[in-house]
């Protein structure tokens, strides 16, 4: 194990790579910050950090089942989150009164009862108690090369399937009556949001675990778009946070003993507050700019 | 032992002799009481995101009060209240959006992770493993006499204070400006809502865990108001439907010592939601037939203030 950073960066990142885990470990973490950071892009715009939420946690009594019958757990997290987003996407908005606070109803549900089911699960199956944290909670330790390459042709598939959609879906994001009327298909868009959601929310609970998600999901992209507000400038910006995000997550975790969700939040919303404070400052100065002359 | 007696009644006064399922008994309902009269609003006002929120931050609040020795409960009520205090202010400045929501409880979670791999490392063999995992899950079987009924005393407060403030906060829940003109204080009103929702949040989180309490906050109020376009009425409903949860579950338990109590209720409160939005379903296409009485279901959420505008 490390003695602790030499704050040479060089020989640091030397001897991390030395380790072929760490390699894993970086090769994984990458794939995943740029899938979630595509996504989680979406899904910010979309408003929609509630239903991936859900479909993160949905992984975990994923995971929890395929172990209790004898099935790889990448793969339970994989059929888990892609059922939960097909029952999120088929509960049909009532047509007259389609309100939040029903559709939020619904993910809630969906969410309390995945985690009943996975503890019970796990209750059932014994012992596993340890892994179980790191279900939750996320590790980058023993990631192997199988994993790696499963998770290269996920994100692989998903930003292909999300490259052929983006533009309807930005559409319809952006102002779902004119596209409708267009004659873009919301609803079968809504539905592939999902199931794309679902898949990079699995993907990325491998690494953070099954809370800590939005470390990747929500964060990056929630800072790029305070930063700015063009589309194209801030959807590079949130690939470039996210992978940036996880690198320093991976190589803090390594060299402390504190766990590496607990670096990738932090460092995910460290990013986040220093966006807000500084778009808030600059709009705030813009505004006082602004009024400046009126007022003198 | 545990086995079920052969008359079901037989079987329900013997459960009802045992010791531990009465506690949980005792601190389920009590608990149940405040989830349905908050969860009602919850999913009215729209703040399931924020209640779960609340819920998963328990798990943080409860995690740094063992890493640092301190009574747990401090923990708990302090973390709860005080997100949910930041929460209102959130939502004050410009309703908080779910991504600042959800940054926020990332984060708050991160800490959790901190605090159990403290707590883990600081005092590993005494079963510091467990520890997270029962505040996650709840251990409501596990729960003390003196426990239960404090449980059940905060629930019935609880219920009092939102029967004080229901229908000035209905008001402010459906219509947020004529409410205001009115003279009704919105702002004060979410904030004590908030710090009720986190005050349940806290104290159901010793029984049902800071994870599976999002059933019980979502669930019954989601079937109520699927049934019931009157507010009062889904009200009443939603706190019936969430005791029943919690006494059909904990029976459930009984019954099938395998299955978890907090499985127990959350699936009899999914199954209730399930239910109820069958019902609703089947209702609307009876409605839309044309042989039903023509009720719009955009009545629903406006129901009251609606009906009162003559044509």
């Amino acid at each position: 194990m490390p003695t602790g950073p030499t704050w040479n960066l060089l020989a640091d990142v030397q001897q991390m790579f030395a380790l072929h885990f760490m390699v894993n470990a970086f090769r994984a973490g990458t794939i995943v910050a740029v899938l979630a950071g595509a996504i989680g892009w979406f899904m910010v715009l979309r408003r929609q950090s509630f239903a991936g939420h859900t479909l993160a946690i949905v992984s975990y009594p994923g995971a929890a089942g395929a172990v209790l019958l004898g099935l790889s757990a990448s793969l339970g997290y994989y059929i888990a989150a892609v059922a939960a987003a097909l029952v999120i996407a088929a509960v049909p908005r009532s047509p007259s009164g389609q309100s939040y606070g029903e559709e939020s109803a619904v993910i809630g549900t969906v969410q309390a009862f995945a985690l009943a089911s996975g503890a019970l699960f796990v209750s059932l199956y014994g012992g596993f108690l340890n892994s179980q944290t790191s279900l939750l909670f996320g590790t980058f330790l023993g990631i192997s090369n199988d994993q790696v390459v499963v998770l290269l042709v996920v994100a692989v598939v998903s930003l292909g399937v999300l490259c052929g959609i983006g533009r309807p879906l930005f559409f319809a994001t952006v102002d779902a009556d004119v596209a409708i009327a267009r004659g873009v298909p919301g609803r079968l868009l809504s539905l592939a949001f999902l199931v794309l959601l679902g898949c990079a929310a699995a993907a990325a609970s491998q690494i953070t675990g099954a809370l800590l998600v939005f470390s990747l999901l929500v964060m990056p992209a929630a800072a790029a778009q305070l930063i700015t507000a063009r589309p194209a400038v801030s959807f590079a910006l949130t690939l470039l946070l996210a992978v940036v995000v996880t690198w320093l997550a991976l190589g803090a975790a390594f060299y402390t003993v504190y766990p590496v969700g607990f670096w990738l939040t932090s460092f995910g919303f460290g990013l986040y507050v220093i966006a807000a404070v500084a778009t808030g400052s600059t709009k705030l100065g813009r505004r006082r700019r602004a009024l400046g002359p009126a007022i003198a | 032992m545990m086995v079920p007696a052969v008359a079901p009644w037989v079987g329900l006064v013997h459960m009802l002799e045992i010791p531990f399922l009465r506690n949980a008994l005792l601190a389920g309902t009590g608990i149940a009481l405040a989830c349905g009269f908050t969860g009602y609003f919850i999913v009215l006002r729209a703040q399931v995101f924020t209640a779960d929120a609340l819920s998963h931050v328990a798990f943080t609040g409860a995690l740094a009060a063992l890493a640092f020795g301190v009574d747990l409960r401090l923990g708990l009520y302090g973390a709860c209240i005080g997100l949910a205090i930041i929460m209102a202010a959130l939502g004050a400045v410009g309703r908080a959006d779910d991504t600042v929501i959800g940054s926020v409880f990332a984060w708050v979670l991160g800490l959790g992770a901190l605090f159990l791999s403290i707590y883990t490392t600081a005092r590993s063999g005494a079963g510091g493993g467990t520890a997270g995992i029962s505040v996650l899950f709840g251990s409501v079987l596990g729960i003390s006499p003196a426990d239960a009924w404090a449980a059940f005393g905060i629930g019935l407060g609880i219920c009092a204070a939102m029967l004080a403030i229901a229908r000035p906060l209905l008001f402010a829940t459906l219509d947020e400006a004529v409410a205001r003109a009115r003279g009704v204080p919105v702002r004060a009103l979410s904030y004590a809502f908030l710090i009720l929702v986190g005050l349940t949040a806290a104290e159901a989180t010793q029984a049902v865990g800071a994870f599976l309490l999002l059933g019980l906050l979502a669930a019954p109020g989601g079937a109520a108001q699927r049934l019931s376009g009157k507010p009062f009425v889904a009200l009443g409903l939603t706190v019936v439907i969430a005791v029943g949860s919690v006494w059909a579950g904990l029976t459930l338990t009984y019954l099938a010592p395998k299955v978890l109590p907090s499985f127990g209720i959350i699936a009899v409160a999914t199954s209730a939601y399930v239910l109820a939005f069958a019902v609703s379903v089947v209702r609307e296409r009876r409605s839309r037939s044309g042989t039903g009485p023509q009720v719009s279901s955009g009545l629903k959420r406006g129901g009251m203030l609606m009906r009162r505008v003559p044509d």
